[in-house]
């Protein structure tokens, strides 16, 4: 397994409350990762310790190294904008920015001055499109506001947003639970195809999206990792008591 | 039928007199505002003329003589669009930094604690103090100096609104832009600002509307002139002031034009909030609600 993230004995506080025990994971290259669990078990602060979004939060603590590459991204000297372009986001809820369709995708390219002119910049607005396969609905309209698209559009944007600044890892923070059924697998599927490029890790609180997802599995209860390793071998054969009670639907 | 309303229920009762309440204090603030308008219209109109807003006052206005308020009229708008303008300049920056660095930290809640304070202070209390600095380094009452206090007066306001939007901002969009490894300041710049322009214009209509309307604070420090002012060094009228010399007047036909300067402001003040609204119902196009 080529590991992509590396996670070494991470701690999260919230003022006094430990969010997360001694986590150790490892995160394989170019593959889906889904992180499962009851709900508050930490699924989504271990998921946004990979993009530094928990300092977002006052009276966050974090100790343990979070390695993507072997670089620590808590380190010192870490520009967390650089962390955050490698490390995309998608968010539970899409937030389109407040500017027009074209102009999202465009955003993350003109912050970053990653293309030269015009040309260039339309040019690769519109090869993100195509890839969140939003494309053929908007090309008409893409100066009109991009909250005026639909939800499930709006992810799509989001994503497209998302991958223009080239990042190597993408996060999901639960990315269908506020889409209907249809929008849920238009995502899925561009997530599946994406896989190849990018190294993916997604929460879910669905057992079946884990299960259609899923390379590799991490289980987590109560702060702590139960159990991680391959898809296959965690929905099969689980080690612990607890993944297979959950796996079984138990709680 | 058990699902017929019963009127003499507490909870259906209780409803009724609250209701009754709001309508009533509706009612009462209206009623008072309306009169407000209503003396200024009734007493301000018959002294209306052309001349009142193309002439400036000529020999003999203060005893009912020909003439008009225009230097009152250019001067307030000097004063009020410069104060503002300059306020401005250091407002954004301020709430900004509130809302983007300091958030609701100790420093954050100082500062807001104080800027409270400085909405509180009588304006006189700013002409004063404006007036002081100037004797210390030799300035005579100008335009200039009524501009700066102005803007000292309309700071807080500014501010204060300004902050009370821009904490509304919903914190997904903010992350949607840090999550694509935005600086805190490219968002403050590129997506607070955007999403928040409504908002801001309002804050900014508010503490004209204050500017304008203010005649204690250029007293002092902008003097009062019958010139329309040509240099921000000259002394500048204002129309607070010629509404409260005017209306101080013993001659009634001064004084109805003391009521009709005060219309001027009024429909002033109207004009530029319809043209605000205007304008930021054209902005807030990409606003996501």
């Amino acid at each position: 397994m080529d590991t992509h993230i590396q996670v070494k004995d991470l701690n999260v506080y919230y003022g006094k409350q430990q969010a997360l025990k001694d986590v150790n994971i490892e995160v394989p290259k170019k593959q889906i990762t889904v992180i499962m669990g009851p709900s508050g078990c930490g699924k989504t602060t271990l998921l946004k310790s990979l993009n530094r979004f928990l300092e977002l939060t006052d009276g966050t603590r974090i100790t343990g190294e979070v390695l993507v590459d072997g670089q620590n991204i808590y380190d010192r000297e870490v520009d967390v904008t650089e962390v955050r372009k490698i490390v995309g986001l998608l968010a539970q809820r899409p937030a389109p920015l407040p500017m027009s369709i074209y102009d999202n995708v465009a955003y993350g390219m003109h912050i970053h001055k990653m293309r030269n002119d015009r040309k260039e910049y339309k040019a690769a607005v519109r090869h993100y499109l195509e890839i969140a396969g939003l494309w053929e609905e908007v090309q008409k309209r893409l100066h009109d506001p991009a909250s005026s698209l639909s939800i499930g559009q709006q992810q799509r944007l989001c994503l497209a947003r998302g991958l223009a600044v080239e990042p190597e890892i993408i996060l999901g923070d639960e990315p269908t639970s506020a889409l209907d059924p249809i929008s849920s697998q238009n995502i899925e599927a561009r997530l599946l195809d994406l896989k190849q490029q990018y190294t993916t890790v997604i929460v879910t609180q669905t057992l079946r999206q884990a299960k259609r997802l899923a390379d590799h599995v991490i289980y987590m209860y109560m702060g702590e990792v139960i159990e991680s390793g391959p898809a296959k071998e965690v929905f099969t054969n689980p080690k612990h008591e607890r993944t297979r009670q959950y796996l079984e639907g138990l709680f | 039928m058990g699902m017929k309303k019963k009127y003499w229920q507490r909870r259906h009762l209780m409803e009724l007199f609250m209701k009754t309440i709001m309508r009533i204090s509706l009612v009462v603030v209206a009623a008072s505002l309306g009169l407000i308008l209503w003396t200024v219209v009734m007493r301000g109109l018959p002294a209306m003329n052309w001349d009142m807003v193309t002439q400036v006052p000529k020999g003999g206005f203060y005893m009912g003589k020909e003439g008009g308020v225009l230097n009152a009229i250019i001067g307030s708008l000097y004063l009020a669009l410069g104060g503002t303008l300059l306020a401005m300049l250091f407002s954004l920056p301020i709430a900004l930094y509130l809302k983007t660095y300091l958030g609701a930290s100790k420093w954050g809640h100082y500062v807001r604690l104080s800027l409270d304070v400085l909405w509180g202070i009588p304006s006189i209390v700013y002409g004063a103090f404006g007036f002081t600095i100037m004797i210390s380094i030799g300035m005579r009452a100008s335009l200039l100096a009524g501009i700066i206090v102005l803007a000292l007066v309309e700071l807080p306001i500014m501010v204060r609104a300004m902050d009370e939007v821009i904490r509304r901002m919903p914190t997904d969009l903010e992350q949607a832009a840090l999550a694509l490894g935005s600086t805190k300041f490219e968002v403050a710049m590129q997506v607070v600002t955007r999403q928040m322009l409504p908002g801001i214009m309002t804050a900014i209509l508010l503490a004209f509307g204050r500017g304008i309307g203010d005649a204690a604070s250029v007293l002092f420090t902008a003097g009062y002139t019958d010139r329309i002012p040509t240099s921000l060094l000259r002394p500048t009228a204002s129309l607070p002031l010629a509404v409260f010399f005017q209306l101080g007047s013993p001659f009634p036909e001064v004084q109805q034009r003391g009521y009709a300067s005060a219309l001027i402001l009024t429909v002033i003040v109207l004009a530029v909030s319809l043209g605000s609204r205007w304008l930021s119902s054209r902005l807030n196009k990409y606003t996501v609600k």
